[in-house]
């Protein structure tokens, strides 16, 4: 959303609403400033903060925690800790596209071309790996974040919306996937067949496998890079008001590009888990994958409007989305579609209360 | 001269133009229309065959873009539309009877609508930016077609079903002339009405249109409750036409298509003025695009690195930011459209 | 310090600044007056780098400087808040203080230190914020204190204040003061625009008054009157006035007795402008005079219902009504040209006929659309009625001049026959000649039994056609005023200026 700079002194009507709501908040400090004072009305204050800003990701959360014990409860071997790093384990790839995700969808754009990014980067690993080898790693993140490069670039100097922008992402990764080969190209290097399913055992009699530690590493690289880095708070900075992170001499061209540069990196590794995890290539994979990975950081707690949410809510929107996967599969007589409309309700649900709450907190929504 | 080539149909209908005839390089007999037992065959007629269904979706499009707004559910509603009367011609003891049909033909598009009124009431009532409220149903969608169908590809053997998007009327295919009816009648809808002006007024100053009293929300509502219609009957005639409803692939991405047949017909992503004839050209290139490279021998799947180049060129040229970049100082390297370097 | 020579820009159609000179001085608060379009703002984003001058030079601290973005000027040292606050409200007001210069140590901001040396700043200037708190919790005017803390911080020669006090109540204008004061006195240069005359006389040291892109002057705030100021701004110095209207009392006198179209009782709105009563009567032209900013605007809106009133009622056509929406408005016969055309009333897209018939068109529906005849003869009448030039229906609306576009506006509402026509700047921007047919027509509009609201910024003209004038300042109604022989501009003036109505 832009704001023209406005030249006329008068005031348009959602500016007025805008002050008229601030008067309130500013007869609410006072009320509170009277009623207590010094550090306690600090703390009130602060509390009252955590409430708000954290209420998807908590709501998250207990859903979570609900799910999961209702789970335990009902079928004793859903209860397991195998389960949860199976979780995991059958996500990764979903995890990492979904951070990627959180990146660009935190500077208020949005990247439809994820689930073809995938696609094309488990293709490409299908053919180089058996020419190429371990090069396939950088060669395939190198692609993925081009791709991310070229729709950043042109969402951000040309004023394309991002929307078609990485609409036309999506055409071509698709595209370039039949041109590569129109038939499945399945994998036999070890670097995707065998290395990647080594388990690791853990006491109490699990095991995890070497994606994981690869989608854990991402998770932490991106919870570093969100909050301890210039970059990080640019993004944030963009997504809370674009106009003003400019104003303020931040490097807006540069972060909203790199937005895209992460999220095109992104799908590309987890295009190459997907890769370990199915053992081919083929153009039809993944589809729709960019839609899961939307609804997962939606739900894991950030604004689609920008400018607000965290990466640990992201893996929470992914355990929630996969634990209802298990659930439904250990269920049995449940069909997979309702993975997708139980999906749906749960966007509507967090996208309503998002909405609630922004409208709470200013009219600018 | 000139006059033609600033009338803004005038670059839409000369790219149409231009794909034909490269067709007639390939295909000598592309334009060759032959009449074999009182029904009208031929390239030109499979493209409008083919292409109704995107026409009437891009047709609802336009309306929702218009007021600036889109509408990502179509091709999910497509699934929905499909799967319910296919499911319930399936359960009939008489697959044949016309009555059945009828009904389930109603019942189809009768949710149709009541999927158009959620997305619209989203938009208009509770406020949600339109990419992310028919986000929702464009997510859960295909989840309740599943669901509809029960998770089977439903094949149907009902010659009044099969009319609507296979068979033909008058010589013509009848989902030509489905389409044909439904452009007429939106034309007529818009234009005879003051239904468009309004639409228009909404999407091209929102706020200038509140200080004349124009109530936008029943228009809003209005709008994605026609896109939803008409997603509807291009569910009914793609089931038709394959005779079966697959609640996972019909209309997958045709959401996109239509977005970008709207756009290429000269109708702006951002809103006001808008199209019918544009809408229905971009959509004519679109089912184009796809036979010359079905008939030239490529690959149909690489019809997506085409669309690619097409739909950013297409934007590049509308957006006033590259066109200022591009024409005031030419560089020799200047940033070209990315995907446009792309090897096809 | 910094000065400003010859300073040219131009806007596609328009000379927005005109060989300019400005000057600024180490240790001062230096205000920068005009009347809306006078060029202040263009000004003021040639000295930020948010446009770039044509020509002319600007120098600091002797040096001549190019600006050629927001940073570079940051870099040089001239920070600038605007009036909305260019914060982000999700992050936290340490992070918005120090965004961008954060302190990092291996690889990761310190944010115990960033939030520690906010504290510190904040203290420096005796502000009781909450560092770790986030922006968008606190109200506007400390957001706009938080917007001045980092801008002094990252670099203190030149602090430019783009109307920073517009939503601030009277405390929070003297927190801000305070710390301007304080600012000046550690030898920052710091530039103040405001429309409230009351606040620039009580803060600037000198001033700087602007007009139609061309400077009319700079000034010591102390050796100037507040009539001169005005006078200074709005191009009328102190002269008689030839006769500009006849006294008509009996007319007056007539129409006053009418059943009001409109009456307003404590109508206002927190922030816009202060409640208020009006009478409108059939006939009647109620002229608003007032500096931009003084609540005109605010005022009309909430008679049409454009803005919710948050106090009083309005009654129009002698029922009670609760202006909610516009469509009320309009249903109940008030119309409202508003003063920004290209965002609040064209739709520049749009033909000049579709413009013309969209209001009425809007009434009655999509529904009930006006025959393609009905049109033509319509907007045929009005378009030979109001002289539109070109006079082809068919046109966009983008391509005709102001003027004419005004016109397009009336010609909206006349369509629809209000009772009431409320007309918020129609002349600005509009040429002589234009100027006078609108005048024109308002009078012979009002002479066949419309109420008519006339805004303008022009004293002469509100003068020339009203029958009383309500007069605004620092958004509130401070006097009414009924148009008699002795009403001069000059007294208008004073009344604007110093607040007294004698």
């Amino acid at each position: 959303m832009k704001r023209s700079p406005r030249e006329t002194g008068h005031i348009q009507g959602r500016d007025e609403a805008m002050v008229a709501s601030e008067q309130e908040v500013l007869a609410m400090d006072a009320r509170e400033e009277r009623s207590v004072r010094g550090r306690g009305r600090l703390t009130a204050i602060l509390e009252a903060r955590l409430r708000r800003e954290y209420l998807p990701v908590l709501v998250t959360l207990a859903l979570f925690v609900v799910l999961f014990g209702t789970g335990s409860a009902i079928y004793p071997a859903f209860g397991s800790g195998q389960v949860i790093i199976d979780l995991f384990i059958d996500n990764g790839f979903l995890l990492v596209a979904a951070i990627g995700m959180t990146f660009v969808l935190l500077t208020g754009g949005i990247d439809l071309s994820v689930g073809a990014v995938i696609a094309l980067s488990a293709m490409l690993s299908a053919s180089l790996v058996e020419h190429v080898g371990l090069a396939t790693i950088p060669i395939v993140l190198a692609v993925g974040a081009t791709l991310g490069f070229l729709m950043g670039y042109v969402i951000h100097h040309f004023e394309i919306q991002p929307f078609i922008a990485t609409l036309a992402g999506m055409f071509l990764a698709r595209g370039l996937c039949f041109v590569i080969s129109i038939d499945q190209i399945s994998i036999k290097h070890p670097l995707f067949a065998e290395w990647p399913h080594i388990p690791i055992q853990l006491p109490g009699d699990m095991f995890v496998k070497p994606t994981v530690f690869v989608a854990l590493a991402v998770l932490g690289l991106a919870f570093w890079t969100l909050h301890y880095t210039r970059f990080g708070r640019g993004i944030y900075a963009i997504g809370g008001n674009e106009q003003s992170a400019l104003l303020m001499g931040l490097p807006v061209a540069r972060t909203k590009i790199g937005a895209y540069v992460v999220s095109g990196t992104c799908s590309a590794l987890a295009g190459m888990l997907f890769a370990t995890y199915t053992l081919s290539g083929t153009g039809v994979h993944a589809v729709g994958m960019e839609l899961d990975a939307i609804a997962a950081v939606v739900i894991g707690g950030t604004l689609l409007t920008g400018g607000s949410g965290y990466v640990l809510g992201t893996l929470l929107g992914v355990l929630l989305l996969g634990s209802i996967q298990t659930l439904i599969r250990f269920e049995g007589t449940l069909s997979s579609w309702w993975i997708k409309i139980v999906t749906g309700a749960l966007l509507f649900v967090f996208i309503v209360l998002q909405r609630a709450i922004s409208s709470k907190r200013s009219p600018d929504g | 001269m000139t006059a033609i080539t600033k009338h803004r149909l005038f670059w839409p209908a000369a790219i149409l133009a231009v794909m034909l005839l490269a067709n007639l390089i390939f295909t000598p007999t592309f334009f060759r229309i032959e009449l074999k037992n009182g029904h009208l065959y031929g390239s030109l007629i499979d493209i409008l065959l083919y292409g109704a269904p995107l026409i009437l979706i891009a047709l609802g499009m336009t309306m929702v873009i218009a007021t600036g707004g889109i509408d990502l559910s179509v091709g999910a509603t497509v699934a929905i539309s499909g799967a319910l009367a296919c499911s319930i011609i399936a359960d009939q003891p008489d697959q044949e009877a016309v009555g059945g049909v009828l009904t389930a033909v109603a019942l189809a598009l009768g949710l149709s609508l009541v999927l158009g009124l959620w997305n619209g009431l989203l938009v208009a009532r509770v406020g949600i930016q339109p990419i992310i409220a028919t986000l929702i149903l464009m997510v859960a969608g295909r989840g309740v077609a599943q669901l509809i169908t029960d998770g089977q590809i439903i094949t149907i053997n009902s010659a009044p079903y099969e009319l609507i998007g296979g068979d033909y009327l008058f010589g013509f295919p009848f989902a030509v002339l489905i389409a044909v009816v439904v452009f007429t009648g939106t034309a007529v809808l818009t234009r005879r009405t003051a239904l468009g002006l309004l639409l228009e007024a909404v999407g091209g100053n929102a706020e200038a249109s509140r200080l004349v009293g124009i109530r936008a929300r029943r228009l809003l509502v209005l709008a994605y409750v026609f896109s939803a219609f008409c997603a509807g009957i291009a569910g009914l005639m793609i089931s038709s036409n394959i005779r079966a409803a697959d609640g996972n692939n019909a209309g997958l991405w045709i959401e996109l298509d239509a977005i970008l047949a709207v756009v290429i017909g000269g109708t702006s992503l951002m809103g006001g003025r808008f199209s019918l004839a544009g809408t229905v050209l971009g959509a004519l290139i679109i089912q184009t695009l796809s036979t010359t490279i079905y008939t030239t021998g490529v690959p149909p799947q690489v019809t997506l690195v085409f669309k690619a180049v097409v739909v950013t060129a297409v934007c590049l040229i509308q957006s006033p930011a590259f066109r200022a970049k591009a024409f005031r100082r030419r560089r020799p390297s200047a940033p070209a459209p990315a995907e446009a370097e792309v090897p096809a | 310090m910094l000065r400003m020579t010859g300073i040219t820009k131009d806007f596609p159609g328009v000379r927005a600044l005109n060989g300019v000179d400005f000057r600024l001085l180490p240790g001062e608060v230096h205000a920068l007056m005009g009347e809306n379009g006078a060029g202040k703002s263009t000004l003021i984003k040639v000295l930020t780098g948010v446009h770039s001058a044509d020509s002319g030079e600007v120098r600091l601290d002797g040096a001549p400087l190019t600006i050629g973005s927001p940073k570079q000027a940051q870099a040089a040292g001239i920070s600038t808040v605007y009036q909305e606050v260019n914060l982000c409200p999700n992050l936290t007001v340490a992070e918005n203080v120090f965004i961008g210069r954060e302190p990092y140590r291996l690889g990761r901001i310190r944010w115990k230190e960033t939030r520690r040396r906010a504290a510190e700043l904040l203290a420096r200037f005796q502000l009781d914020i909450d560092p770790a708190a986030p922006l968008a919790s606190y109200s506007l005017a400390v957001q706009q204190l938080v917007a001045i803390v980092r801008a002094v911080d990252i670099s203190a020669k030149v602090l430019v204040l783009d109307e920073p006090t517009s939503s601030l109540d009277r405390d929070e204008v003297e927190r801000l003061f305070t710390v301007m004061r304080r600012l000046r006195d550690d030898g920052v240069a710091v530039l103040f625009v405001s429309h409230f005359l009351d606040q620039v006389f009580d803060i600037s040291d000198r001033m700087t008054v602007l007009r139609n892109g061309r400077l009319v002057g700079e000034f010591e705030t102390r050796a100037l009157s507040r009539v001169e100021l005005v006078g200074h701004m709005t191009g009328r110095v102190l002269r008689t006035l030839e006769e500009l209207h006849a006294p008509r009392e009996d007319v007056r006198e007539a129409i006053a007795s009418r059943e009001p179209v409109l009456a307003a009782r404590g109508l206002g709105r927190k922030g816009g402008i202060a409640p208020f009563d009006l009478d409108v009567h059939p006939g009647e032209v109620v002229g608003f005079a007032g500096l931009l900013g003084s609540g005109r605007t605010e005022a009309a809106r909430l008679m049409f219902g454009a803005d919710g009133a948050d106090s009083g009622t309005v009654r129009v056509g002698g029922s009670a009504s609760a202006l909610r929406t516009p469509g009320a408005a309009i249903g109940r016969g008030v119309a409202f040209c508003p003063e920004d055309r290209k965002t609040e009333g064209l739709i520049e897209e749009l033909t000049v006929g579709e413009n013309i018939v969209l209001a009425l068109q809007a009434a009655r529906g999509w529904l009930r659309p006006l025959s393609p005849a009905r049109r033509a003869e319509l907007v045929g009448k009005y378009i030979t009625a109001l002289s539109i030039s070109p006079a082809d229906p068919d046109i966009p609306a983008r391509n005709l001049s102001g003027g004419n576009q005004q016109k397009v506006l009336l010609a909206r509402w006349l369509i629809t026959q209000p009772r009431l026509l409320i007309l918020d700047e129609p002349t600005r921007g509009v040429d002589v000649g234009a100027k006078a047919e609108i005048q024109k027509l308002v009078v012979s509009l009002a002479g066949d039994g419309m109420g008519v609201v006339f805004i303008s910024a022009e004293l002469e003209e509100v003068l020339r056609i009203s029958h009383k004038i309500e007069v605004l300042r620092d958004r509130a109604v401070i006097a009414e005023i009924a148009n008699e022989a002795d009403v001069t501009p000059e007294r208008l003036l004073e009344i604007i200026a110093n607040g007294v109505a004698s």
